[in-house]
């Protein structure tokens, strides 16, 4: 199947590896990522926070290009950030009639139009529920058995609304991992906040958040941390050197995104899914698959 | 309260801009007259990640607003502490969207000139919104550097290790990639800029200073742009 795809800014550059891994994955499972052509800044929630109808505005723009390119097809959204933001603009512009009239008095200035017909989508749901776990395990070469992982799905792709999964307990990316081999680690904070932006507005409380869910990771026996956002990505995995500074600790636990361990199980190469950008490296010794 | 925003039955006119303007930005929200349904649980304050380090809890928010006194939320460091992770709106017995309404406070505050030196919140917005009005995207490096300018560049020290580690991994570049219809972005953006001005409600009529006895008690009125702007 073919896919609209939406990179987002962090994936042109902080998280290239998350860029690099997603597509390595769907071409890999036979699927195709068209990116959406001239796409822009989702806003984040930065915009959010000075102008409501800016933001949508903003938002509805890539959602216009969206649909009339890719003629109903999904439009994937791998940053959870852009993936909330998307999701919810489509929603209060089906919600609010007023806001939605004003918005497409927006998008007219640039002679564009949006109908409602675009479904965001996180690659995570799309590999699970569309393409599903026994396809993927089906084309795993190599076998992730052995590797201790801990799911981290951050907040924004369970919350606020229900979407593909449950939003205090979810179990997409546990079920995805563990089919393919892993040892998924059990542990409490796997939906918990990183902090997100606070890293750089507070950072005493950003540094805070990030070492409880390391150390909580870390305690579970994790070896590594399977994330799915890269604002969630940089802060647990960059920060880790401050973290320690912090807090006289001696973390050094990889985290990798979900589509990277996906890519290892897939027989894709380190450098292929950007694994060595990584800071804290990450290079499992892994088996070959053994197919029944 | 240093300053008494009301008296029994009145509010103060600085109040009451602010009050009318809250409700304004609750209206604007897709069940945010839910408001009105707070049971005062602190469901949202234990779930909160942050609340530890917030001065107002987001409970709090809510009885500061039924009490007539939205000032000193704008004055809190809550608004800027909370990280949006939403975890308070979905645990939230009433179906309240408190992250919604705190996204709505913080817009208050900033389009009312609140910039606080410690929590910085204006000047990622600010950034931000120079990155996409330029490229069209945001280049994090670039993003970063307008941050410091308007933050102060003594917080750049920290995170400089970890920066010149991140550009020999290859994962920062200044080249900023730029959108081809920049041009068109911006007259999108110039037009709903002019339409931020909200429908608000008209509360001078009769309706109770405090509680939350105005939302939703008469339809929507359009407010023309002079009267609906709010003196600091
Ligand atoms: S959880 Fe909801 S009902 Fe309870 S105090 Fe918070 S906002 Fe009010
Ligand atoms: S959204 Fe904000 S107020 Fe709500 S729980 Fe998260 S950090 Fe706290």
């Amino acid at each position: 199947m073919r896919y609209t795809y939406f990179p987002g800014c962090s994936l042109e550059s902080t998280s290239r590896g998350y860029d690099r891994s997603l597509r390595a994955v769907f071409r890999l499972l036979g699927h195709e990522l068209e990116e959406l052509e001239d796409w822009n800044c989702c806003g984040s929630t930065a915009y959010m926070s000075v102008a409501e109808t800016m933001a949508l505005a903003v938002c509805a723009r890539n959602l216009a290009l969206a649909e009339r390119q890719g003629e109903g097809r999904p439009l994937i959204a791998p940053c959870s950030a852009c993936y909330s933001v998307l999701s919810k603009t489509d929603r209060f512009l089906r919600e609010q009639p007023e806001l939605k009239a004003r918005v497409d008095e927006a998008l007219a200035e640039a002679r564009l139009a949006y109908h409602g017909t675009v479904t965001i989508r996180h690659p995570l749901d799309v590999l699970v529920n569309d393409v599903g776990l026994e396809a993927i395990a089906a084309r795993a070469t190599r076998s992730l058995a052995g590797l201790k992982v801990a799911p981290y799905y951050g907040c924004q792709i369970v919350r606020p609304e229900r979407g593909f999964d449950d939003r205090e307990a979810p179990v997409a990316l546990d079920r995805l991992l563990g089919r393919l081999g892993a040892t998924v680690v059990d542990y409490p904070m796997k939906v918990r906040c990183c902090g997100g932006m606070l890293m750089t507005t507070a950072d005493a409380v950003g540094l805070e958040l990030c070492y409880e869910l390391l150390r909580c990771a870390a305690a579970a026996g994790a070896e590594v941390v399977a994330t799915t956002c890269p604002l969630c990505h940089i802060n647990l995995e960059a920060y880790q050197g401050a973290i320690n500074r912090r807090f006289g600790a001696k973390l050094r636990l990889p985290v990798a995104f979900f589509t990277q361990l996906v890519g290892l199980a897939l027989g894709a190469g380190e450098e292929e899914l950007g694994l060595d950008r990584l800071l804290v490296p990450f290079a499992p010794a892994l088996a070959e698959a053994a197919h029944v | 309260m240093a300053t008494a925003a009301r008296t029994a039955t009145r509010l103060d006119t600085a109040e009451h801009e602010l009050r009318r303007a809250f409700l304004a930005e609750v209206e604007g929200i897709p069940g945010g007259r839910r408001i009105s349904r707070c049971l005062q649980c602190g469901t949202c304050t234990g779930s909160c990640p942050v609340s530890y380090a917030m001065d107002l809890s987001p409970r709090e928010l809510i009885a500061r607003f039924r009490a007539g006194d939205v000032r000193s939320i704008l004055a809190s460091r809550t608004i800027w502490l909370c990280a949006s992770c939403y975890a308070c709106t979905v645990r939230c017995p009433a179906g309240i969207k408190v992250t919604d309404i705190v996204y709505a406070l913080k817009r208050m505050a900033l389009a009312r000139g609140v910039r606080p030196a410690r929590y910085p919140t204006f000047a990622v917005a600010e950034s931000f919104v120079h990155q996409v009005e330029t490229h069209g995207r945001n280049n994090e490096p670039r993003f970063m550097l307008g941050f410091f300018r308007r933050a102060g560049f003594r917080r750049a020290l920290g995170v400089a290790p970890m920066a010149l580690r991140l550009l020999l991994k290859g994962r920062i570049g200044l080249k900023a990639s730029r959108i081809r219809a920049v041009a068109d972005l911006r007259k999108i953006m110039r037009r709903a800029a002019r339409m931020e001005v909200r429908v608000e409600h008209d509360l001078a009529g009769g309706t109770a200073p405090v509680g939350y006895g105005v939302v939703g008690a008469r339809p929507p009125r359009p407010m023309p742009a002079a009267a609906a702007r709010v003196p600091r």
